[in-house]
């Protein structure tokens, strides 16, 4: 026996009335107990006293007892068998709630002692005549199934499940689908795989797609989605099949219940796939819209989840939405994860015709209180500029109305995106560059700053007092963060080779503070780098410091065409939801490097659209610029810097594999970071992630610097060069690259 | 599927929870909120799904309470959150209100019904006027033992048989409400009609029922000319009663309705709408001593129509103080915990305007960094026998076995939406306070 209450207390005067003459006491007794159990007090130990009470015509206290049993059945083993009598005696009960309740409870008490004695009660509810009974006797099999897999499958209940999906109830077919499917998961994630031939790998033949294609129009909500889910894992035979199951589908688009709605959306999504006709596709497009625009008028939570899932279906097909961008504007009291959702859909659907309306709003939002989704808002007025050549005067307008408020952060953001037009359009708003020098003093944030100063030297030559601008920041150089230094040191060398006449001095003054003063070995690096550059070989400072750098621009998908593949066939998931892959967040929540590179997606998705868009833009586009610029510096530059092994764990990796500390932006605006964000990407083969451009600050380091170990001599110059470990003739960029120095 | 669902309060202590498969530990539930907590630190947003350590959080909220299920696979997030939604109007429906006292005495009976709306994670019947049939509260007050309605399992799983009345009666309600946003030059930006169509169905048996609708796509496909205006409905969700594949193949509205109230189907149509009550306010703002509005109102629907309730809420500085008013009609009244006065009108004639002032001092003293906040104006009201869309129910069959007589009754109206909001708010005399540089 376990242990028993002591003879006072509140569990003692509990176990004494539940073993009191008179029923209502007892009742009373036992929904005491289950209170106590609700707010979390241990009661286990009136467990054989509870269990006394089982027996009784009570349905009500039937159902308490049940529920106590189910709590506790795994702290006592040993006594659940005592309740064993009672269920094969409740699921032999003329009614047929209290026979489905034996066996819906007995399924969730998992405890092994009493799992053999459940099998022929599960038999018999199987083949109740009551639908209510065997639609529960179903989903038991899969929770035995999940215990102790032998047991279903020696006795028969496979089988027995493959006939229930012709029941004549649509429940009972439904939770029947359920339950396989939920068999087919376990089974297909087991250790070791089992195989194709396992009855518990559920295969959908024609005949049962049939079956449940006509139990889709006729049972609950619920039973929808779970036909739909096995609907979308079916493989159809040919082209006609696929079309036939979209056609009979395409009428739940109209259920009220959204996730009726999503799970149709999946089905069509895949076997759209299977469809040719082009008149077909389109008009399976066409009906998915309405009912998507109509899941905005949902709770907001619902409504979160459609927007996610309609951000994918746009990568997919931009032509879904392509009139309703005014839908998602945002309302005032929208929650902010629903306002930012909608922010990126609506710069998604933006186009020459309603870019105005866009702007117009957008800027209404940038007046708003929430910093956050100001700063959002602005972003979204930068990304409109840049993915529409045609609006970007407007965009910019609008940034200067903007930056007139002059609230700080309106501003500072105002400055930054004002900073990514310049990097798509060179040399088309110089005339704005004097409104936002103005507002220098107020830039507090280091990416404003950076941001700014980066647009001073890249026009350096056409602003009169960019010495002055450039030297309050050489002042304070060694205060700002490391970010605006790196931003600093590269302007100062811009503005040199611009002027050289007049900027000597101050080119001076930083190399010496970022060698002499800088704690931060990137800072150091890159002065030692332009120091040398300088020195020996104007010429070569000049090509590579004034390189010309390609325009950005923002790609149409924030995930790779493999991986959207996949998330399109999960609509409606978890998956679908994170933009993630499944096993990114199952399991331990952690995933291995190789899935990552297989999966070909971002690390972090961190909302860091511009970060992903800069990188996968600069990797397709740089290439040949790389291969170009390098040509005179690799000739004339003498290999005085040598290469080092690679060290994986610098300031500078860490910050870009973890894609948050640090903006790639203001790496990118620079000829280095541009460089290492480049070949993180340059070839989808190459798969290592901001290792190549570290590598160049590294060899820096052990040249000059000589904190590192010396490398061989003669390995380090030329497009063999090893630094990486993988000399592939392929990849010719990251290569070259390295062979700079 | 969901391993687990719990309500929890706003300090995130479970007040009640239901495990529904073993492989998440209860225990998870008490991480929920420090999560939530640790991300808003981070500035993110807290999304109403993440994940953390394996486990996946999928939480609403509802007042002052979070429902949360907890789930350790891909599960379907749509799924899970629509049944979250579901728990809670069940619970509603059976408690009047979802707080946690009413959680605390009826423990019992939530314990029943969340065995019943979800099995081994799969939600299952979740249709409350089902549930009340063999889950009620007074259940020791029955004398024979509950037993489930066929309806659960049936084919027409929203409605029992048997069902008499002596009188045989339908009221139909069609609900337009209207949703729209007018930009600061006075342009209508964003508009919507969300319709509703709502039951309430006193029938006896299993009535079929057909419901006709000046539906112009159904016109078009038939043939028929309509006489007068038809209109094109978006979107059409429907209650489950109604048979979808009818409904796609020739636009019949063919069902055996549920007993009692219920909605049976809802629309969209983004149609531009001309605000039907137009509201605009000149703000005269004196910093540090004084702020004034004038607010015109307009109702610019026909003269033989009447709205009702009309309430305007104009939003006021945080720190506005000492109101005085003066309107033409109705009254008004300052709602400091809004940051708002609203303007009450019981009724206000098509095509007729009014006007009102207001009058509030503001503090001498203020933050300068604060921006100043532009929330728009909002409106409510009410236009019986009036729809935006001119839907209009052509017919309503309603045919039984026993072959009795059964009469609809139809009323309309349309009302304000979820957001009916005009940035009409038009700042006059000093210019904005703007930061000193």
């Amino acid at each position: 026996m376990s242990i028993r209450a002591p003879r006072k207390g509140e569990n003692y005067e509990l176990s004494v009335d539940l073993n009191s003459e008179y029923r209502d006491k007892r009742k009373d007794a036992i929904k005491r107990v289950i209170a106590s159990m609700t707010v979390g007090k241990d009661v286990s130990g009136l467990f054989p006293d509870v269990l006394k009470n089982m027996q009784t015509e009570d349905l009500e206290q039937k159902k308490l007892v049940y529920l106590y049993l189910m709590n506790y059945a795994k702290t006592q083993p040993e006594l659940v068998i005592l309740a064993v009598n009672t269920f094969v005696k409740d699921s032999e009960d003329p009614n047929p709630l209290v026979r489905a309740l034996a066996i819906r409870t007995m399924g969730c008490l998992r405890a092994e002692r009493i799992i053999d004695y459940l099998c022929d009660p599960l038999n018999r509810a199987l083949r109740d005549e009551n639908p209510y009974v065997r639609k529960t006797a179903a989903l038991c099999v899969a929770k035995l199934y999940d215990l102790k897999s032998s047991l279903v499958i020696d006795n028969g209940f496979l089988s027995r499940l493959h006939e229930m999906i012709a029941d004549s109830n649509p429940m009972v077919v439904a939770n029947t689908v359920a339950a396989l499917t939920d068999i087919h998961k376990i089974a297909s994630t087991a250790h070791p795989p089992v195989p194709s031939s396992d009855p518990a790998i559920f295969n959908i033949t024609p005949h049962i797609l049939n079956k449940i294609l006509i139990a889709l129009n006729e049972c609950t909500e619920w039973g929808r989605v779970a036909v739909l889910n096995a609907l979308s894992r079916y493989t159809t035979q040919d082209e006609k099949e696929s079309e036939h199951i979209c056609e009979r589908v395409v009428p739940q688009f109209q259920h009220a219940n959204g996730s009726v709605v999503l799970a149709a959306v999946k089905v069509i999504m895949i076997h759209m796939r299977g469809i040719r006709r082009e008149d077909f596709t389109k008009q399976l497009v066409r009906k998915m819209a309405p009912p998507l625009v109509t899941l905005l008028s949902s709770p907001p939570e619902v409504q979160w989840v459609a927007l996610r899932n309609v951000n994918l279906l746009l990568q997919k097909r931009p032509d879904l939405l392509s009139n309703e961008m005014r839908v998602f504007f945002c309302k005032y009291n929208d929650p902010l994860y629903v306002k930012v959702e909608k922010l990126d859909i609506m710069v998604r659907l933006a186009n020459d015709n309603n870019v105005d309306a866009l702007l117009s709003e957008l800027k209404e939002y940038a007046s708003e209180v929430d910093v956050d989704f100001v700063r959002k808002s602005i972003k979204a007025i930068g990304q409109t500029a840049i993915s529409i050549e045609s609006s970007a005067e407007r965009c910019v307008n609008v940034l200067l109305d903007l930056i007139g408020t002059r609230v700080s952060y309106v501003v500072q953001e105002a400055v930054v995106v004002m900073k990514d037009i310049f990097r798509k359009y060179p040399s088309t708003y110089e005339g704005v560059i004097p409104t936002l020098c103005a507002n220098l003093e107020e830039l507090d944030e280091p990416e404003a700053k950076a941001s700014l100063i980066w647009i001073i030297g890249e026009y350096a030559e056409k602003i009169d007092n960019a010495d002055e601008l450039l030297g309050t920041f050489v002042d304070t150089f060694t205060e700002e963060s490391y970010q605006v230094q790196l931003q600093t040191l590269t302007a100062v060398v811009k503005l040199f080779l611009k002027k050289p006449d007049s900027s000597q001095g101050i080119v001076q003054r930083v190399l010496d503070t970022a060698t002499k003063d800088c704690d931060s070995p990137d800072v150091r690096d890159r002065a030692y780098i332009y120091w040398r550059l300088l020195s020996t070989d104007p010429g070569a400072a000049k090509a590579v410091v004034l390189a010309h750098r390609p325009p950005i621009s923002i790609p149409r998908t924030t995930v790779s065409p493999a991986l959207l593949e996949e998330l399109l066939g999960e609509i409606s998931s978890l998956a679908s939801v994170y933009h993630k892959p499944a096993e990114t967040f199952i399991g331990h929540g952690r995933i291995g490097a190789d899935a990552v590179q297989r999966k070909g997606t971002e690390l972090s998705d961190d909302h860091a659209f511009a970060q992903k868009a800069f990188r996968t833009v600069v990797a397709g586009q740089q290439a040949e610029n790389l291969l170009d610029f390098d040509e005179a510096p690799a000739q004339e530059e003498p290999s005085g810097l040598a290469a080092t092994r690679i060290l994986p764990s610098t300031p500078a990796t860490a910050s870009f594999l973890s894609g948050t500390s640090a903006n790639p932006l203001d790496d990118l605006v620079s000829i280095f970071g541009g460089m290492s964000a480049s070949s993180a990407h340059a070839g989808a083969g190459a798969n290592r992630p901001g290792f190549d451009g570290v590598s160049i600050g590294e060899g820096a380091l052990g040249g000059l610097g000589g904190t590192t170990s010396p490398p061989p001599g003669g390995a380090s110059f030329g497009p063999g060069v090893d630094a990486l470990g993988s000399p592939n003739a392929g990849h010719g960029p990251q290569e070259d690259l390295l062979g700079l120095f | 599927m969901a391993s687990l669902i719990a309500i929890l309060d706003l300090k995130g202590k479970p007040l009640i929870q239901r495990s529904y498969r073993d492989d998440v530990q209860p225990s998870c539930i008490e991480r929920f909120l420090p999560l939530v907590l640790d991300i808003e630190e981070e500035g993110q947003q807290v999304t109403p799904c993440f994940s953390s350590q394996g486990i996946n959080y999928l939480h609403i909220r509802h007042s002052n309470l979070y429902l949360l299920a907890l789930s350790k696979q891909n599960s379907d997030a749509a799924e899970i959150i629509v049944f979250l939604h579901r728990l809670t109007q069940v619970l509603i429906e059976y408690f009047k209100e979802l707080e946690e006292e009413s959680i605390r005495d009826n423990f019992v009976i939530i314990y029943e019904l969340m065995d019943e709306m979800m099995d081994f994670g799969y939600p299952q019947t979740t249709e409350s006027k089902i549930l009340q049939e063999y889950i009620t509260q007074e259940s020791h007050k029955l004398e024979v033992q509950a037993r489930p309605p066929m309806a659960v399992t049936n084919a027409v799983s929203w409605r029992t048989e048997g069902i008499r009345y002596r009188k045989n009666e339908v009221f139909l309600d069609v609900i337009e409400s209207v949703n729209l946003l007018v930009n600061s030059n006075g342009n209508v930006v964003r508009s919507e009609i969300l319709g509703a169509v709502k039951m309430k169905c006193y029938l006896s048996g299993m009535p079929e029922l057909r419901l006709g609708l000046n539906d112009k796509v159904m016109f078009e496909s038939t043939g028929r000319t309509s006489r007068g205006k038809s209109i094109e409905m978006e979107d059409v969700k429907f209650h489950q009663c109604v048979r979808l594949s009818r409904f796609e193949s020739d636009r019949t509205i063919s069902f055996i309705p549920p007993d009692g109230e219920f909605e049976l189907m809802s629309y969209r149509l983004s149609t531009p709408v001309k605000p039907l009550i137009w509201v605009e306010a000149s703000v005269e703002s004196h910093r540090g001593s004084r702020v004034e509005y004038v607010v015109k109102c307009k109702a610019q629907f026909k003269r033989r129509s009447t709205a009702n309730n009309v309430e305007i809420w104009v939003p006021v500085p945080d720190d506005a103080d000492s109101p005085k008013f003066r309107a033409t009609t109705g009254s008004v009244q300052y709602a400091p915990d809004k940051s708002a006065f609203v303007w009450k009108m019981k009724q206000l004639g098509g095509g007729r305007d009014y006007i009102m002032r207001a009058h509030f001092g503001l503090p001498s003293v203020r933050s300068e960094s604060e921006p100043p906040t532009r929330a728009p104006l909002t409106v409510k009201f009410e236009i019986p026998y009036f729809t935006v869309s001119g839907i209009q129910v052509r017919y309503l069959k309603i045919v039984e076995k026993s072959g009795y007589q059964a009469l609809p009754w139809v009323r309309y109206i349309t009302q304000n939406g979820d957001d009916y909001s005009l940035r009409t708010a038009v700042e006059k005399g000093n210019p904005p306070p703007v930061m000193q540089p």
